[in-house]
């Protein structure tokens, strides 16, 4: 490929510089090494969905704006579309797709948000989920103030915010 | 009898849905992809003079860069008719890059198509597009002046103008008048997924996947623009990520990525970035109504006149139909209602959810909200003592009402009679605390043409019933599997709904929430046909043991056909098929709605309530709680119509309270193009939600008398939330959204 | 977003080395503002250097008793510290205000300071601002500028800064430790951040390739009784309209110390000095806090757009003043 300005090729010094063109890069994705070929500036999202073919996680603004690509990087939950694919060489990538067990029994905050009916469109579900997962396990549950603000980071245009709630609550208090 | 019809079923889909497996339009995987990026006009009026690519042909990887120069012509554009009504149904009347000239900004003036989606998005980045600018139109500040009745908007189906009685003489005779303006943001729909296609050509047939209410209005719009046989052209759309009336018509990025395809000869991907979706697929449009009661003492109202304003396209004379429901919800003799337009440098407007009715029953219900007060009646009292016995418009009967009940029930879940109705009674530290109300109407149309499904069982008794409408979060895969085993008597859960393909039998686009009542009657009706095409064969069977007897005596439950005689000779439909070596047996059914004259006011009705508590020094208003109680005919599942108008409510809430664009009148360019900048509401701001259902029988809508949820949920909201804020604080603020400036200004 | 180099740096010095040599480099740290501008393409470097394994995180007791925050602590991570939320509650309050629970786990604190305005013409290429492109002129000034500010704003520029945190921060007298080709150096908070003058582009006095270390809260025992106050539209996941950090002490009924600064008014984290003046001493209660109140704003330049900000910022410093002395909270 094409490379522009003779600058771009050269290394800083006692950096290892890569790319602007592909690079290999391997990501632990859901347990699973996952080698791929991207340039530096795909996001951690697009190589999610266009490279690994991994569409849970959405693309609702691929601005920091709606949570819709909310993913785990090493346990916490981060924001997929402001990520760079490279900077998560060496950590555990986990989406939605990784939630369920190896036998597709779902996890208790995919079954609460079915039974609680806690989305329509689907589409800021699986973010939300990985939201609501991730919720539980910092504390933020003690009640529904508290899951209101904390949630607030994932959109939901269909507006199921009340039912979302009650499937966080659901699993908090183990109903 | 089975009657898997009102269960609180779960989402069929909700598996698909919760684990990411649920595919949508742009994620569809093939070998080749291309990625496209639509290039915006970033001027608002003018014309492209140059656009030069050199920069952008330098990203590598790029494939196409399509502008007004290169980009092939359109065959014919289609009339803009809305897409309830079956045929071709374009956004505008108006296809970009035809030549040099732009309307308005954001207006597609190049295409850049690219082997991956950073490419794409950088190449378009790099394209140089040079423009001579035009001083801009867009406000109704600006506009004003040229404003003209248009004899007709929507596509040419409601007048500009029209009228019952003597308005003047309405008014000589009222007592009191109140008489108001209320003005209205732009709202985009900004549902969580951006519109998007994918576009593969296979010699000369064409596959997309669309994010589209109605594959069908995809196809048929998309054909006529190509000049492509319909036989020639499938569109898939199994899972739309939310619409709220943005893919309610068809935009032009399906054609353009069929065009693209076509240049490329690979598959192309056009995924609109979220900026784009204020710019590319509608609004509802800024406006302004005036609103004149007249009233007697006692309460009656003598006259109404509903006046609006607002821009509209270069091409199209559009405005949303705000004066639908309003002329509609009160015995008022004496009526005027009017339309006025002015050409503006944008594109044309669009259905958003509650389109019309939420901006016109907000206006009507405040003031209604201030006749209540001028009146010393009480707001629901009020509307009683002017409740329409049958449709004011056409004096014909309601086909169904429910209002009172809805006044009723609403009124006692919510406490509404604790209130004490003196404005600034209540306060709560920094708080004051207020309640209000509002009535809701959305009309119940019936769809332009037949609506079709096909129902089939297969020898083991399980059946596959089909028809072309997506699935974009109303539940309709859930629901219509409900529709089909009560139809044919068996268990919902042998019944499975496929959806979202025009090899399917023909849906009008699910729209204006005539989707459940259209689909479940296309269904209802195919399922039927089955049944009794099942029934009538058991009977002609002389191997059956229903050999002979009376259809019209033969029940069908759980999939087992009886016969109400004595012995009660029974088969099940799987014993007829195996025994007789047929795989399956299947049905078509054709659902042909009343037409638009039918004799009936076709209306859904509802009350809102809302509690919303006003910081007046600093500004802020919080919903408290909501309760909406609303009569929607036949209720197809609780748990799903619960989510849908629960979902509406808080829409309501944002229109209240959050949502605006604007456009800026040196520039005619969106002040709002993010979900940071235009406001959308979050998990904080929305409270719990009450829904009262109140099921009313409606035996004209459609077979099944449903008559749809995805408006009246909104419809009223506002305006609860808007007379409580008027009783927390005492102050009327007429707009859209009430921001904190409006309170402590 | 346009062609990068990405690499990751082992050490403070090689990162510091590798971007004060080339103009077209940037840090990459929580990449919550690098990313989404750099797509936007109002940012472009064509090299990165992620910062992210440098030792530079934590949220220590420092000697004073006051609190070192290393510069790569994630924004939830320094609200989460008991120490932080005990001693400093307006810092928690102000962390836990700000983003979404999402951005904060990315966000550094060194990256916060750092983080552009959010004026909508400033993000859109499209429109002229002096910020991005000097001499191009500002689009705000005549355009839709309800967010913008009214304090510290120029000609030339009139984007509010949208930091909750620093505004924190300024009410405390923080301290911002950098390492630089020059060597180490450390800022006065109020120093830190720059109005935009004639100069609209230059938000920091930093010379490029110049990396926050560490930030530094002295010892205020007046923090323990503080909060921040953020009025805006949504409830959450939205930058202030206005704000204020406050931390306040009485001594019978007398304003015995006391620290105000406001956000979402000014073109910086808008230490409130005047108020503090007519404060200080003064007997607690409505007439001091609503004449300091108006003293600080006395020379506010609203837009037609912005102009309820005046009022609704003394009212913002009003209750703030009330809710402490009241030793209550906003519901």
């Amino acid at each position: 490929m094409s490379v522009r300005g003779p600058s771009l090729t050269e290394r800083g010094p006692g950096l290892e510089e890569r790319g602007p063109g592909p690079v290999p890069v391997t990501l632990s994705v859901n347990g699973a090494e996952r080698e791929l070929e991207i340039e530096p500036r795909v996001s951690l999202l697009d190589a999610l969905r266009e490279h690994l073919d991994l569409t849970g996680p959405k693309k609702g603004c691929d601005q920091g704006a709606c949570g819709a690509c909310t993913v785990w990087v090493d346990g916490r939950r981060v924001l997929a579309c402001l990520t760079l694919a490279l900077s998560c060489e060496g950590r555990e990538v986990t989406t939605i797709e990784g939630l369920a067990g190896p036998d597709g029994e779902l996890h208790p905050m995919q079954r609460a948000f079915i039974a609680q009916d806690a989305f329509q469109c689907g589409y800021c579900t699986p973010g939300q989920i990985m939201s609501a997962v991730a919720l539980t396990a910092e504390g933020h549950t003690r009640d529904d103030d508290e899951i209101k603000e904390w949630m607030s980071g994932n959109l939901c245009r269909c507006a199921a915010y009340p039912h979302i709630r009650a499937a966080v609550r659901a699993v908090r208090d183990g109903t | 009898m089975t009657t898997a019809i009102g269960q609180p079923l779960e989402r069929v889909d909700g598996r698909a849905k919760v684990t990411g497996s649920a595919r949508y339009s742009t994620e569809i995987p093939a070998t080749g992809m291309a990625h496209a990026c639509l290039v915006g006009a970033q001027v608002a009026a003018g014309r492209v003079t140059a656009v030069d690519a050199s920069d952008a042909w330098e990203e590598p990887g790029v494939l196409a860069v399509l502008t007004h120069e290169n980009l092939p012509r359109i065959a014919a554009q289609p009339p803009l008719v809305p897409s309830l009504f079956g045929g071709p149904a374009p956004g505008e009347t108006f296809f970009p890059m035809q030549d040099d000239t732009v309307h308005y900004g954001g207006q597609a003036v190049a295409l850049v198509v690219a082997d991956t989606h950073e490419r794409a998005q950088h190449a378009a980045a790099l394209l140089r597009v040079e423009y001579e600018e035009s001083e801009p139109l867009t406000t109704i500040e600006q506009g004003r002046d040229q404003a003209y009745e248009p004899e007709a908007i929507f596509g040419g189906f409601l007048p500009g103008h029209s009228a019952r009685g003597d308005i003047e003489a309405g008014l000589e005779k009222a007592d009191t008048v109140v008489e108001c303006t209320y003005t209205f943001a732009a709202n985009n729909h900004n549902p969580l997924e951006t519109s998007g296609t994918t576009a593969m050509w296979d010699g000369d047939e064409l596959l997309l996947h669309d994010a589209t209410q109605g594959v069908n209005a995809t196809q048929l719009t998309v054909a006529a623009l190509l000049g492509i046989p319909l036989s020639k052209i499938r569109v898939l759309g199994h899972y739309v990520g939310g619409s709220f009336g943005c893919k309610a018509m068809i935009w032009h990025h399906p054609a353009l990525a069929a065009l693209a395809a076509r240049e490329v000869g690979r598959p192309v991907k056009l995924a609109l970035t979220r900026a784009q979706m204020f710019t590319s697929c509608g609004h509802r449009e800024e406006q302004e109504q005036h609103i004149t009661l007249g009233a007697t003492d006692d309460g009656r109202l003598t006259a109404l006149r509903h006046h609006k304003l607002s821009p509209t396209s270069h091409f199209d004379d559009w405005a949303e139909p705000s004066l639908n429901s309003a002329a509609q919800m009160y015995a008022c003799p004496n009526y005027e209602g009017a339309y006025r337009l002015f050409r503006a440098n944008t594109m044309t407007p669009t259905f958003m959810r509650g389109p019309g009715d939420s901006t016109g029953l907000f206006a009507l219900e405040c003031a209604m909200d201030e006749l209540a007060e001028r009146t010393g009646l009480d707001p629901i009292e009020l509307r009683l003592r002017n409740f329409a016995d049958s449709d004011p418009v056409s004096g014909n009967p309601w086909s169904s009402n429910g209002l009172k009940e809805c006044y009723e029930r609403g009124a006692a879940r919510f406490g509404w009679y604790e209130r004490d109705p003196e404005p600034r009674s209540r306060r709560e530290g920094n708080w004051l605390i207020g309640t209000g109300m509002a009535a809701a109407g959305y009309p119940a149309p019936p769809p332009g043409t037949p609506q079709r499904a096909r129902a089939r069982i297969y020898a083991d008794g399980s059946v596959v019933v089909q028809a072309a409408t997506p699935e974009f979060g109303t539940g309709v895969a859930t629901v219509m599997a409900q529709v089909a085993a009560d139809a044919l008597g068996v268990p919902v859960e042998r019944c499975r709904f496929e959806k979202g393909d025009t090899d399917f039998p023909g849906i009008a686009a699910a729209v204006g929430s005539a989707g459940a009542g259209m689909i479940s009657a296309a269904v209802h009706t195919a399922a039927t046909a089955l049944r009794d095409q099942l029934v009538r064969e058991a009977v002609a069977d002389s191997g059956s043991p229903l050999h002979g007897a009376d259809p019209a005596d033969v029940a069908v439950r759980d999939g087992v056909m009886t016969v109400s005689s004595p012995g009660a000779p029974s088969e099940a439909y799987a014993d007829l098929l195996q025994r007789n070596h047929r795989p399956d047996a299947e049905a078509s059914g054709t659902w042909n709605p009343p037409g638009l004259d039918t004799p009936y006011g076709m209306l859904t009705f509802g009350a809102q309530f809302a509690e919303v508590a006003v910081d007046p020094e600093l500004g802020m208003v919080r919903v408290r709680r909501m309760t909406g109680a609303f009569a929607p005919g036949r209720v197809l599942n609780t748990r799903t119509v619960r989510s849908q108008l629960t979902g509406g409510m808080l829409w309501g809430l944002g229109q209240a309270l959050l949502e605006a664009n604007h456009m800026e009148p040196r520039t005619g360019r969106w002040a709002a193009g993010s979900l940071g900048d235009y406001l959308i509401a979050v998990n904080a701001d929305a409270p719990d939600v009450e829904v009262e259902l109140v099921e009313v029988e409606d035996r004209v809508v459609n077979p099944l008398g449903v008559k749809g949820v995805g408006e009246i949920g909104q419809v009223g909201a506002n305006a609860a939330i808007a007379n409580a804020v008027h009783h927390a604080t005492g102050r009327r603020i007429r707009k859209m959204p009430i921001t904190i400036e409006d309170i402590i200004g | 977003m346009r062609l990068i180099t990405y690499s990751r740096a082992a050490d403070a010095a090689g990162a510091i080395t590798t971007v004060s040599s080339d103009p077209t480099s940037d840090f990459l740290a929580g990449g919550t503002t690098e990313i989404d501008l750099l797509r936007q393409n109002v940012l472009t470097p064509r090299r990165l250097v992620d910062i992210n394994a440098l030792p530079l995180t934590g949220v220590e007791q420092a000697p004073d008793g006051g609190l070192r925050i290393g510069a790569l602590a994630r924004m939830s991570e320094v609200a989460a510290s008991p120490l932080v939320r005990e001693r400093f509650p307006v810092i928690a309050e102000a962390l836990e205000s700000g983003a979404s629970p999402q951005l904060r786990n990315m966000a550094s604190m060194g990256g916060n300071l750092m983080q552009r305005v959010r004026c909508p013409y400033y993000r859109d290429t499209a429109s002229p601002c002096n910020r991005r492109e000097p001499g191009t002129g500002c689009s705000a000034v005549e355009g839709f500028s309800r967010g913008h500010a009214v304090l510290g704003t120029s000609e030339h520029c009139i984007a509010t800064h949208p930091s909750d945190v620093a505004v924190a921060l300024a009410a405390l007298d923080a301290r911002v430790h950098t390492h630089g080709s020059r060597g180490e150096q450390t800022y006065s908070i109020d120093d830190f951040f720059l109005t935009p003058g004639h100069t609209p582009h230059r938000e920091h006095p930093l010379e490029h390739g110049e990396l926050i270390t560490a930030i530094e809260v002295p010892s205020s025992p007046v923090a323990r009784r503080s909060l921040y106050l953020k009025v805006r539209d949504r409830e959450s996941y939205e930058f202030a309209l206005v704000s204020a950090a406050c931390a306040l002490s009485l001594v019978d009924g007398t304003i015995a110390d006391v620290r105000l600064a406001l956000g979402g008014v000014a073109t910086k984290p808008w230490r409130a000095h005047r108020a503090e003046g007519v404060l200080l001493g003064a007997e607690a209660g409505r007439e001091s806090f609503t004449e300091a109140a108006r003293v600080e704003l006395a020379d506010a330049r609203p837009t037609a757009n912005n102009a309820f900000k005046t009022g609704l910022a003394q009212r913002v410093i009003v209750r703030a003043l009330e809710t402490l002395t009241a030793n209550g909270r906003t519901s």
